[in-house]
């Protein structure tokens, strides 16, 4: 089998390419030890079976960026059989200055000349065998969104696995530099210090570009006091450091080539890119089109997907009740819960989410592959950057608002690693959907109507303002770093494909099922099993006999329709009492009941009292949980967020510090379990999930008991005074 | 006349004469076909009056002020 990598530009259509190939058979993985994604796919032709890696998109091969590293450890330890570098040809020289590095590697390359219907609107025309003969590599035209060229491509790709070694294709730096270079190639031969996966040449030229990664492999004094000795020579030459000089020579290696066979011929000032981005990047329209866009996003993936979710529901519901029935009526078994509860509920959980993430992520891949998304991290990046994070973590955190797990799903499309992981990690305190239930029980119940509004808002603004704050704060320590160069290619705009669509919203929802879903489901029934386990069999009262005893119950042998309707109507409620008492007394029997009684003195300097805490631990699976085992543990049953009777149960017990500092500590505790699921899946490591669930649970801890704490001296101080 | 790119109006152009700094963004500038000599055009500012966008070898550059203020251009 012949294992053939696929690199690129960002936006050179790799991907697209990729999945032509592969179409629907591919894998995605990790690459080890790091959050880059690593697709592959397998494809036969001709009867030779190849494997495909889509390496991550990048623009040269230095130290700096985890993508670049991946993709050169790639090439130097996994050592594929042929090496494709996509180019897109509307763009060709800055595409081709990756492609040089490559060759300086020795790596069998074949060039794929991608969108070569662009270019040829444009006006650009190629003698590609001229080309291909300047830079002794194969060149395949192809249109990447018709698939065209595909067939060619592998044939080239088949035609060059089986040539053997490639005959070394080097850009030339010139008389002093290729000096210096060979001089320090033959230092590290001799020294025998550098790896032999290492071609010398390619060695010599990091060396002399200052790469980190190569120093430290080297680590020969000799060597690197050889040459810093060079570029010192070198920069009074040149009067530039020679990484500007190796820089230089690449890009004019690549003009050489390209000004005998790449011809304009016509004046192509003002593409339909321009014309479009005049409007759209446009400094009196930018906001608002941006903001336009936003609120359709957020509309698309939260209102458009509210129907199917109650679908989902009802169809989780309706299968419950069917399991439930095969039981008798009234009948304790424990394997119903688990089937109806547990196994059920939890799946429930878990596909509930779909509708969200397959709607956000179409959202997504539209502005991603039509080249808005570019263009949106160029409008908000100034006020982005304020709070150390890159104009991209804009839409993570407004889908935030909505729900979590889209959310951090959507932060994919952040390419630095820190800014990736700090918007994810803060993405919970931006106040979800399902945190809204519990506001919106606890506010009217409190507060006075006109008070009712601000209340809100300053709940909203207050997760909003943690989150600016957090992100400063982890950016400057433990995800602190070199912020990453705000360097970013505006591409072409372009109608996205639905191939692309399909295929890309298609493979998140798998990927969401299958590796978060597993997660929740898990989490889902060790959740069930603490808010059920152990079971109450002796009740402080005899509910049943309370029941059968209960005065003013139809006579005997008489069904209850044979009673009048208000007495029918007072009888029914002081049954559903008994029995909401009995359900209250069994909560607090289960293992999550007596974690609730044991961390109460804990709970105790936030104004908890057990109650809060039992339900606290439900929350976990869905924050709107809260609301129903709030209406469980004061005995009026499985209660909404309408319900009176909670709400008069609530303002019995608590006072309006309390209220507010339960709503409080929901909204920055911790995630639900779904979100520590997702974050565990996106950032590859329950490390960074479980520092999530803790720094922010000890966050809501510390400012909940502050807001007690001195909140409580206000009243006590208003009483007195 | 040599300038700092940060200060080129919309529509002006000019030859990169050095890119100053070191570090990752000093290379990924250079990456990105900054080098010395190269024709570089400034096209707009960003709504919030941060970052710009440039043009260069054939395509669209976004950078912000603080980097482009490290590349010095001489007007053509």
């Amino acid at each position: 089998m012949l294992t053939v990598a696929i690199a690129g530009n960002p936006n050179a259509g790799k991907t697209t390419v990729f999945n032509n190939i592969t179409g629907a058979r591919q894998h995605v993985g990790n690459y080890p030890g790091v959050t880059v994604e690593k697709k592959s796919g397998t494809c036969d032709h001709r009867g030779t079976r190849m494997e495909f890696i889509d390496l991550p998109g990048i623009y040269s091969l230095t130290a700096h960026s985890v993508e670049e590293m991946v993709a050169r450890d790639f090439i130097i330890n996994g050592k594929p059989d042929v090496v494709v570098a996509i180019l897109d040809a509307s763009n060709v020289e800055r595409n081709l200055y990756l492609a040089t590095q490559f060759m300086e590697m020795d790596a069998p390359l074949v060039l794929a000349l991608n969108m070569c219907d662009v270019a040829e609107a444009r006006g650009i025309e190629f003698d590609i065998e001229a080309l291909s003969g300047l830079l002794r590599t194969p060149i395949v035209p192809m249109v990447g969104h018709k698939n065209m060229g595909t067939t060619d491509l592998l044939d080239a790709i088949v035609a060059k696995a089986a040539e053997g070694p490639p005959e070394a294709v080097h850009v030339n730096y010139g008389e002093e530099l290729e000096d210096e270079i060979t001089r320090i190639s033959e230092l590290i031969v001799a020294d025998g210090h550098a790896p032999e996966t290492y071609q010398r040449r390619w060695a010599a030229i990091k060396l002399l570009e200052n790469d980190e990664d190569v120093q430290q492999k080297v680590s020969s004094r000799k060597i690197l006091d050889a040459v810093k000795k060079s570029e010192d020579y070198l920069e009074k030459l040149y009067g530039h450091p020679s990484e500007v000089v190796i820089a230089d020579q690449r890009y004019g290696f690549i003009s050489g080539a390209c000004t005998e066979t790449v011809r304009l011929t016509a004046e192509a000032r003002h593409t339909m890119s321009d014309q479009i981005d005049a409007v759209i990047t446009n400094r009196v329209l930018g906001l608002p089109i941006f903001f336009g866009l936003m609120y359709l996003v957020f509309y698309l993936t939260f209102t458009l997907g509210d129907p199917p979710m109650g679908w989902i529901e009802s169809f989780f519901n309706w299968l419950g009740r069917a399991v439930s029935s095969l039981w008798a009526e009234g009948a304790d078994s424990a394997l119903r819960s688990l089937l109806v509860d547990g196994v059920i509920g939890g799946v429930g959980g878990v596909v509930v989410f779909l509708p969200n993430i397959v709607l956000l992520f179409l959202a997504i891949t539209v502005l991603e592959d039509s080249g808005y998304m570019a263009r949106a991290a160029f409008i908000m990046d100034r006020l982005m950057h304020k709070i150390g994070l890159h104009g991209k973590s804009f839409i993570p955190m407004l889908i935030g608002f909505g729900c979590s797990v889209p959310a951090i799903m959507a932060t994919r499309t952040i390419e630095n690693r820190r800014d990736r992981l700090t918007t994810m990690l803060v993405v919970p305190l931006m106040s979800c959907g399902a945190r809204l239930p519990i506001y919106a029980l606890i506010i009217p119940a409190f507060f006075a109507e006109a008070w009712q509004a601000p209340m809100l808002l300053t709940i909203y603004l207050t997760g909003l303002a943690l989150a600016v704050v957090s992100a400063k704060v982890l950016k400057t320590t433990i995800l602190k770093g070199d912020s990453p160069p705000f360097v970013m290619e505006l591409p072409p705009y372009r109608a996205p494909t639905l191939k692309s669509l399909f295929l890309h919203t298609g493979g998140r929802a798998w990927l969401y099922l299958r590796k978060a879903g597993t997660i929740i489901l898990a989490l889902s029934i060790i959740l069930w099993a603490l808010t059920s386990y152990p079971k109450k069999t002796v009740f402080d009262r005899d509910y049943d006999a309370e029941i059968a005893s209960e005065p003013g119950g139809p006579p005997p042998g008489l069904p209850a329709e044979a009673m009048h309707a208000a007495d029918s109507e007072a009888f029914g409620e002081r049954i559903k009492e008994a029995r909401q008492a009995r359900q209250a007394e069994a909560l607090a029997y289960t293992v999550a009941g007596r974690i609730g009684h044991g961390i109460e003195p804990v709970l105790k300097p936030m104004g908890f009292d057990w109650k809060i805490g039992t339900a606290l631990i439900g929350a976990f699976a869905a924050k709107e949980v809260f609301v129903a085992q709030m209406g469980i543990v004061f005995s009026v049953g499985e209660a909404d967020e309408e319900s009176d009777s909670l709400r008069r149960r609530l303002r019995e017990s608590y006072t309006p510090l309390q209220a507010f500092c339960i709503m409080l500590f929901c909204l920055v505790s911790a995630p639900c379990m779904a979100t520590v699921a997702i974050t565990k899946r996106e950032s590859n490591s329950w490390m960074w999930a479980l520092f999530q669930l803790g720094g922010l649970t000890l966050l809501a801890y510390v400012l909940t008991v502050m807001v007690y704490q001195v909140g409580s001296l206000f009243t006590a101080a208003t009483l007195i005074g | 006349m040599v300038v700092s790119l940060r200060d080129l109006r919309p529509g002006q152009q000019g030859r990169v004469d050095r890119v100053n700094g070191r570090g990752a963004i000093f290379k990924r500038l250079l990456d990105m076909g900054i080098t010395p000599g190269s024709l570089i055009e400034m096209r707009r500012v960003a709504p919030l009056g941060d970052p710009i966008e440039v043009r260069l070898r054939g395509y669209s550059l976004s950078l912000r002020k603080e980097e482009a203020a490290q590349i010095a251009v001489a007007l053509v």
